[in-house]
């Protein structure tokens, strides 16, 4: 079988894409995942907000506990010349182009204009083979949805007026018009888009009575939602499509794959098996498509969207409807 | 100033604007091999800066990275240095004051094997009947006899030259030498300076003296013994061997200087005469004294005087000829300026120096002039023109007193000199500014930034000097800036400033802020007031100074500005725009230019939005500044705020206060303690309203656990019951509730917070169990805007407080958190830094033991918010019981402590004897009583000091020497508890020695580490108690093993009592430790985990990182008590449950371990494994030990 895809204009030997986690965060996971068949790797997202945190937190602490006291005029070594900014992370991707084959995918998390478009640059200048973007805000009150589409809007023409490596957006859930928002992003430059962001989602902590971030790996389950939206997209934007989420065996890549992704990315598989799961989902995953007779991933894309499949209500309000019927218990059906 | 050190040519670095410590190692880093260190103010900078350049692989002249080594303490720095010198390297080290003195054993072998080398002394006072920090020359006097050479600089200029002159000079002379120069005048002040290139530094350094040096060197290869021991039949001779070596050593310095003024075109002399040719009186002085006297020679000359001074560069050897060639014939009188004092000499060394000068050439010369001496410039006291003048005016006196002091009023021994208080010798173009600023409100910063922005001016030459309180929360800066064409030689403070400016207004009420204006200044005043407000709001004393000295008065206000572009409470960059933009200096326009370029390089690095913020607020300041038109008449009647509360003891009204109120100057000698002995308890009086925002505490929601009370670094939380009727009494809004127990119906329980003594450090709210069912964020105790009414109401609530009785000991179970809160705390309203993670530790000492304590406390935070004047925080009880507290030194507290041990010990073993030889007087049963009783728990201790009031009475009448002496000692037959009291840098470096010898002697001693795993009181310097992957100064990238298991060492006795608390994570654990600790008949050690500013936390998560600490198994808690042993028990208890977070989970909080990525970044990931693994491996080998049965 061939397994080649295309993604986001790059050649991929398989459609199983190592998405952004923590395993990322060291040279020695890059390496891994290479070794583990990774066919291509999304870094961990560099967060602007962690680098103006770092650089005002230094700030804070110069200011608030420096030249206070005659013996003690600072507490830390000078710092004068600690350059808040990316540096570490794109010495990674440097590294990591130097030594690994497979493509590298950067991801970014910026919080202003600047941000988006500063940073984008310095990826680009690292070697990092595209980038993802990974915008995370919780829109204020005073914002219309039209608002905050236009913001990403705004933050995807950004980008792609300052690099000229592929980009694509890594999208949360909650568009009112998910296929409008989708196709305005494409418009405004992305190549590919991403779906979905699995925002994190704070909770509370009985004992103190106080809210703690908190992040739970994902299930298969949760594989419906971008399923969704991929089959819906596909064919109507001119991009790549990511399936991410969700997928736990090869038969959720094959699911990405049929309802039109070029790829299926996962992190939690790999947290919560290790890298070597990859071996696992690719063998899954070929092993379905031999026995349903598919010849090349290219052939399987898209082939159960909403362009091709027999009843495509189902992925309208007719599917809603069978969604509810299938949860009534055995006994009140039919 | 580093980046001077980056500069990539040498025009780059001709000109520098920085202070005498980075001038002076800017020199010793560039020629030397090996710097062994350790941190002591005023010169732990030095050290600083040559381990951060050594850590970011800066090179000597060599093209070679420096050996940077931290030590144990300054006589282990000194060790080093010896061994490193005799295998050959070029060595230094810098310190000051005790440092010095620790390092004297080795100086003198240093010397006496003739071995170059160059010690950097920041010179500083020596601890006496006091420690002082501040600078004089009594360290360096003290090592004068070590035959070490010794050089003195006066500037910052001279402290960078003569480091160099001192190198050249050593490697020829092979005599080594003390460099030094005025501790915080010198090596704090920051000034314009011409840098040295390496190519002159490489001239100055021969490179044969050098390799003769490595020759001289212990090398197997040549093999020789140095260091034998001699007796009586060669040593003398030995001795004298190095006498040619001495009288060639002026020679070699003159050679040096001279071939240094020639590279630099900067000369200097042995000693430097300036002044009248002709002049007929003379000072001779050194160090920044000189520079003083020396505009004042220009001053007064230019006004008919005939006067000239002669610096002492080269002390010693002492090179007499070239003295008294360099003074004019004409001299008839010389004063003899001494900055030290030798108590019982005929003269302080420098008089006796230049007396037997003239005495040896009288008999030539057949005459010699009046010679007198003075003492000066004691630990920093202010050395002014008028001081000078009153010295040339001696002079000329019939009858000069011989021996006199300058700058305090001696009204016992009668030797102070009267000066003129308002003589100002500087010219009008140099242009003064003074600021008063809060010390964390980054006024000193934006000062020191502004020093450079118009140093880097050709134009202009920038001085800066600042002055700081003693407390470490809430402290008042100020600082001292000159701006002038010339070269700026004033080496004290400003006494007419054209420019002042108030950062704080608060501080208007406190201070006299304009008593320093000059008349036809400017005023600049940080004021929530508007200009058409404001001056209603003046007292009254600052509108007379406007009005008198005709000041235009200008207002911002800067915390309005800085909120509005996002920058917090963060004022300082406005305020320092408004300087520029008002002060005249530079024209406005370019000045505005210059900040934001400077903002653009400060902060470019951290990214684009500090640097608009910034720029903001530089363009949102000009908008907001106002000039206020005064009006013609004065109108307000607001008097100054007393420095102490109304009741204070006539002690703190006399002295304290006027220490509180900066009139500390004109104290006179007679009003002074002759011993250092103090009064305790004074903290209360010093009501410093720091806070803006306070606890207040809701009675319905409380739940009485006592948990904030035992968590307030300052005391300001107390706690007491009392009978309801009780609040018949009470003023309005007195808050009570009945107390959370049955069978107590008549009962109530009151909190009380004091406001004015509040840091608002909010430990109080996060230690708090309790949540509002109705509102999550609401506890039983929150804090509140704090306002005048508040306070007054506070304050009469505080009086009311005060006058319910304490509750009795006796009858409160203090073995829990929540008894604890009943006990009077003897350790309150410290200056420690806000949400000090140390101070509630001692807090709940002085609860359960203070009554009975003796403290022996090593120098550090502790001894600083613990003693430094003007108040301490140890304090006394309603009966007038109290800690009777003590430092000694740094390296010897345990030893201190242990004598205060033995002493009780004699004195009880003394009191028993007495008692039973006067037992016939005193009644047998009383006596077996006094001796036998037992005193375990607080009513034994309660009976027995019954028992001795009875014996006190009976002893009145009893008549002998041996009553006398019984009644004595009386006092110790009740058990005394001794603590002994420090940080980890006493107790895991410089009296660690000491500290296992104390554990080891099995006395009762009680020790508590107060362990912030670095040095904070010096800032921050790593220790071995530094955890591994932490970065610390001397630790830049990251301290490379793991901290010393404390715990296990003493564990390893056997019969050491230790326990690990952390009380933000368990205050009951901590609780027990005390009292077990305390209750055991040996040895004992706590380690109390103390969060502190220097780990780069938000202080207000103290308690939070605690709780981290513990649960990741960074902290795990644990008792050892070898008391249980006879009863089979395991005496080993971990208090901790298994570890169920990562290490990361708590250093991720802190800045001291995230600050290796940028310092380290490489090893980030090896260095932050490793201390997990040292944390699971800890975790297993406790968890074994705590099974074993």
């Amino acid at each position: 079988m061939d397994l080649k895809t295309h993604y986001l204009g790059l050649e991929l030997k398989h459609p199983i894409v190592a998405s952004a986690s923590p395993i990322s965060q060291q040279f020695d996971g890059i390496r891994r995942l290479e070794d583990s068949g990774a066919a291509a790797i999304v870094m961990f997202s560099l967060f602007e907000e962690q680098i103006r945190f770092e650089a005002e937190s230094h700030d804070f602490f110069d200011h608030t506990s420096s030249n206070s006291f005659a013996e003690s005029l600072s507490f830390f070594p000078n710092m004068d010349d600690f350059e808040a900014g990316p540096d570490e992370y794109l010495d990674l991707i440097r590294r990591a182009k130097r030594s690994v084959e497979i493509p590298i995918i950067a991801s970014l998390n910026a919080c202003t204009p600047d941000g988006w478009s500063e940073y984008a640059l310095k990826l680009q200048q690292a070697g990092a083979d595209a980038i993802e973007l990974n915008p995370y805000f919780i829109p204020s009150y005073t914002q219309s949805s039209m608002d905050v589409e236009k913001q990403y809007e705004d933050m995807v023409a950004a980008v792609r007026r300052a690099v000229v490596i592929p980009i694509s957006v890594k999208l949360p859930p909650y568009f009112s018009s998910m296929g409008y928002t989708a196709k305005r992003l494409v418009d405004a430059g992305a190549n590919g888009l991403v779906l979905f962001n699995r925002l994190y989602q704070p909770d509370f902590d009985m004992e103190r009575q106080d809210v703690r971030p908190s992040l739970e790996l994902s299930h298969s389950g949760e594989i419906r939602l971008p399923l969704l939206w991929i089959a819906n997209l596909y064919g109507n934007i001119n991009g790549s499509l990511a399936g991410t989420t969700g997928v736990h065996r090869g038969h959720d890549v094959a699911k990405y794959i049929l309802a039109g992704a070029d790829v299926a990315m996962t992190t939690s598989s790999l947290l919560k098996n290790g890298t070597g799961h990859l071996a696992v989902l690719m063998a899954e995953f070929v092993e379905w498509a031999n026995r349903h007779g598919y010849r090349s991933v290219e052939q399987m894309k898209g082939s159960m969207s909403k362009k091709h499949v027999l009843n495509p209500a189902a992925f309208d309000r007719a599917n809603y409807v069978k969604v509810l019927q299938s949860y009534l218990p055995k006994h009140l059906v039919g | 100033m580093s980046k001077v050190l980056d500069a990539p040519t040498a025009i780059d670095l001709e000109i520098a604007t920085i202070d005498g410590n980075e001038a002076a190692a800017y020199v010793a880093y560039r020629v030397n091999d090996v710097c062994s260190i350790y941190p002591i103010t005023p010169s732990s900078t030095m050290a600083e800066l040559a381990d951060q350049w050594a850590s970011e692989g800066k090179t000597n002249i060599w093209g070679e990275v420096p050996d940077v080594i931290e030590m144990q303490s300054e006589a282990g720095a000194a060790g080093t240095v010896h061994g490193a010198l005799q295998a050959g390297s070029l060595t230094t080290t810098f310190t000051a004051s005790q440092g010095l003195l620790l390092m004297i054993p080795n100086m003198y072998k240093i010397a006496g094997e003739l071995t170059p080398c160059v010690i950097h002394v920041a010179a500083r006072s020596i601890a006496t009947q006091g420690l002082s920090i501040f600078g004089d020359h009594q360290d360096v006097m003290a090592a004068r006899s070590t035959g070490f050479a010794q050089l003195a600089s006066g500037s910052v200029q001279e402290a960078h030259d003569l480091a160099l002159i001192a190198q050249a000079a050593t490697l020829e002379s092979r005599l080594p030498f003390i460099h030094f120069f005025d501790g915080f005048r010198t090596s704090h002040e920051v000034n314009k300076l011409v840098m040295l290139s390496d190519e002159q530094i490489r001239a100055m350094i021969n490179e044969d003296l050098v390799i003769a040096q490595r020759k001289r060197s212990l090398n197997p290869d040549a093999p020789f013994i140095r260091g034998t021991a001699q007796n009586p039949d060669v040593y003398f001779q030995s001795r004298e061997t190095v006498n040619p070596f001495y009288a060639r050593c002026p020679e070699i310095v003159e050679k040096a200087m001279d071939q240094f003024g020639q590279l630099t075109g900067r000369y200097y002399k042995l000693f430097e005469y300036f002044g009248s040719k002709t002049a007929d009186r003379v000072i001779i002085i050194m160090g920044s004294g000189a520079e003083t006297v020396r505009e004042t020679c220009d001053y007064l000359n230019a006004r008919g005087e005939n006067v000239g001074v002669i610096q002492v560069h080269l002390f010693r050897p002492f090179a007499a000829d070239r003295l008294l060639a360099a003074i004019p014939t004409t001299a008839k009188s010389i004063a003899v300026l001494d900055r030290t004092k030798e108590p019982g000499a005929s003269g302080e060394p420098l008089y006796a120096d230049v007396v037997n000068a003239y005495f040896e050439a009288s008999e030539e010369t057949g005459s010699m002039p009046r010679i007198i001496a003075g003492r000066y410039g004691l630990s920093s006291k202010e050395f002014n023109p008028g001081m000078v003048k009153a010295v040339f005016d001696e002079l000329s006196a019939a009858k000069p007193k011989r021996h006199f002091t300058l700058g305090i009023i001696d009204d016992v021994a009668g030797t102070s000199l009267d000066f003129d208080r308002d003589l100002d010798i500087e010219p009008n173009d140099v242009h003064r500014a003074i600021f008063y600023g809060l010390g964390a409100d980054g006024t000193v910063g934006a000062n020191k930034n502004t020093i450079k922005i118009i140093g880097e001016d050709p134009k202009f030459y920038a001085q800066g000097y600042f002055l700081y309180d003693s407390k470490k929360s809430g402290s008042q800066t100020v600082s001292h800036l000159r701006f002038g064409p010339r070269p700026i030689r004033s080496p004290y403070l400003i006494k007419n400033a054209q420019f002042v400016a108030c950062h704080q207004f608060n501080f208007i009420d406190r201070t006299d802020i304009l008593r320093l204006a000059a008349p036809g200044g400017t005023f600049l005043l940080n004021s929530p007031y508007g200009p058409d407000e404001v001056w209603d709001q003046l007292p009254e004393i600052m509108q007379h100074q406007i009005l008198n000295k005709k000041l235009r008065f200008f207002v911002i206000d800067a915390s309005q500005v800085a909120r509005a572009v996002g920058m917090g409470n963060r004022t300082n960059t406005i305020m320092q725009t408004c300087f520029f933009a008002i002060s005249g200096v530079l024209p406005a326009e370019e000045a505005i230019g210059k900040i934001k370029k400077a903002i653009k390089k400060t902060y470019g690095k951290k990214g684009e939005e500090i640097v608009r913020k910034n720029f903001e607020a530089v363009d949102q300041t000009v908008a907001n500044l106002f000039e206020v038109k005064v009006p013609a008449d004065a109108t307000s009647v607001r008097q100054l705020l007393d420095p102490v509360a109304a009741g204070a003891p006539e002690f703190v009204q006399r002295v304290t206060a006027r220490i509180i109120a900066g009139d500390g100057d004109n104290i006179p000698v007679g009003d002074l303690p002759i011993d250092g002995t103090y009064p305790s308890g004074t903290s209360k009086w010093e009501k410093r309203n720091i806070a803006e925002f306070i606890p207040e505490w809701d009675p319905e929601l409380c739940i009485q656990c006592g948990n904030c009370s035992l968590v307030c670094p300052h005391g300001v939380i107390r706690t007491r019951l009392f009978n309801k009727e009780t609040l018949a009494e009470a003023p309005a809004g007195f808050a009570s509730a009945p107390i959370e127990a049955k069978g107590f119906p008549d009962t109530r329980y009151t909190l009380q917070v004091y406001a004015q003594d509040c840091t608002g450090c909010t430990l109080c709210v996060d230690a708090c169990p309790v949540r509002d069912r109705r509102q999550a964020d609401r506890r039983a105790i929150n804090m509140i805007p704090k306002d005048p009414e508040k306070v007054t109401v506070g304050t009469a609530h505080n009086d009311f407080f005060e006058s319910i009785p304490v509750n009795n000991r006796s009858s409160i179970d203090f073995s829990t958190v929540r008894g604890a809160q009943f006990l009077e705390p003897l350790f309150e309203f410290s200056g420690a830094c806000a949400g000090c993670g140390e101070t509630p530790y001692l807090k709940l000492l002085s609860q359960l033991f203070g009554d009975r304590m003796l403290v022996a406390n090593a120098t550090g935070c502790s001894s600083i918010y613990g003693g430094n004047l003007p108040t301490t925080p140890w304090s006394v009880n309603s009966e007038g019981r109290g800690p009777a507290w003590s430092n000694s030194l740094f390296e010897d507290n345990a030893e201190f402590g242990l004598g205060m041990r033995v002493a009780s010990d004699r004195h009880r073993a003394s009191a028993e004897r007495l008692l039973k030889k006067l037992a016939d007087r005193i009644g047998t049963s009383l006596v077996d009583d006094l001796i036998s009783a037992p005193q375990r728990i607080e009513s034994d201790i309660r009976k027995q000091r019954e028992r001795v009031a009875v014996l006190k009475l009976i002893l009145k009448d009893v008549p002998g020497t041996e009553a006398q002496l019984l009644l004595a000692v009386a006092d110790s037959l009740v058990r005394r508890s001794v603590w002994i009291v420090g940080g980890d840098g006493w107790a895991y470096d410089i009296g660690s020695g000491g500290l296992d010898h104390v554990l080891a002697s099995g006395r009762n001693v009680n020790v508590l580490v107060m362990d912030t795993e670095v040095y904070s009181n010096t800032g921050g310097q790593a220790s071995k108690s530094t955890p591994m992957a932490a970065v610390a100064k001397f630790a830049n990238g990251g301290k490379q093993v793991n901290k010393k298991d404390l715990a296990l060492q003493a564990i390893a006795y056997g019969n050491v009592y230790v326990a690990r608390i952390a009380m933000g994570a368990n205050p009951q654990q901590t609780v027990t430790a005390f009292r077990e600790a305390e209750a055991y008949d040996g040895p004992s050690i706590i380690l109390a985990y103390s969060h502190c500013i220097a780990h780069g936390i938000n202080m207000e998560k103290g308690l939070e990182q605690q709780q981290l600490a513990v649960h990741s198994g960074y902290w795990p808690l644990l008792r050892y008590n070898p008391e249980v042993k006879p009863s089979g028990e395991n005496p080993f208890i971990l208090d901790s449950a298994r570890p169920t977070r990562k290490f990361r989970d708590f250093s991720d909080n802190e800045l001291r371990f995230r600050m290796l990525k940028q310092t380290n970044p490489k090893a980030v990931e090896s260095m932050m494994a490793s201390a997990q693994s040292g944390i699971d491996h800890r975790w297993h080998l406790y968890e074994e030990m705590a099974q074993e049965s």
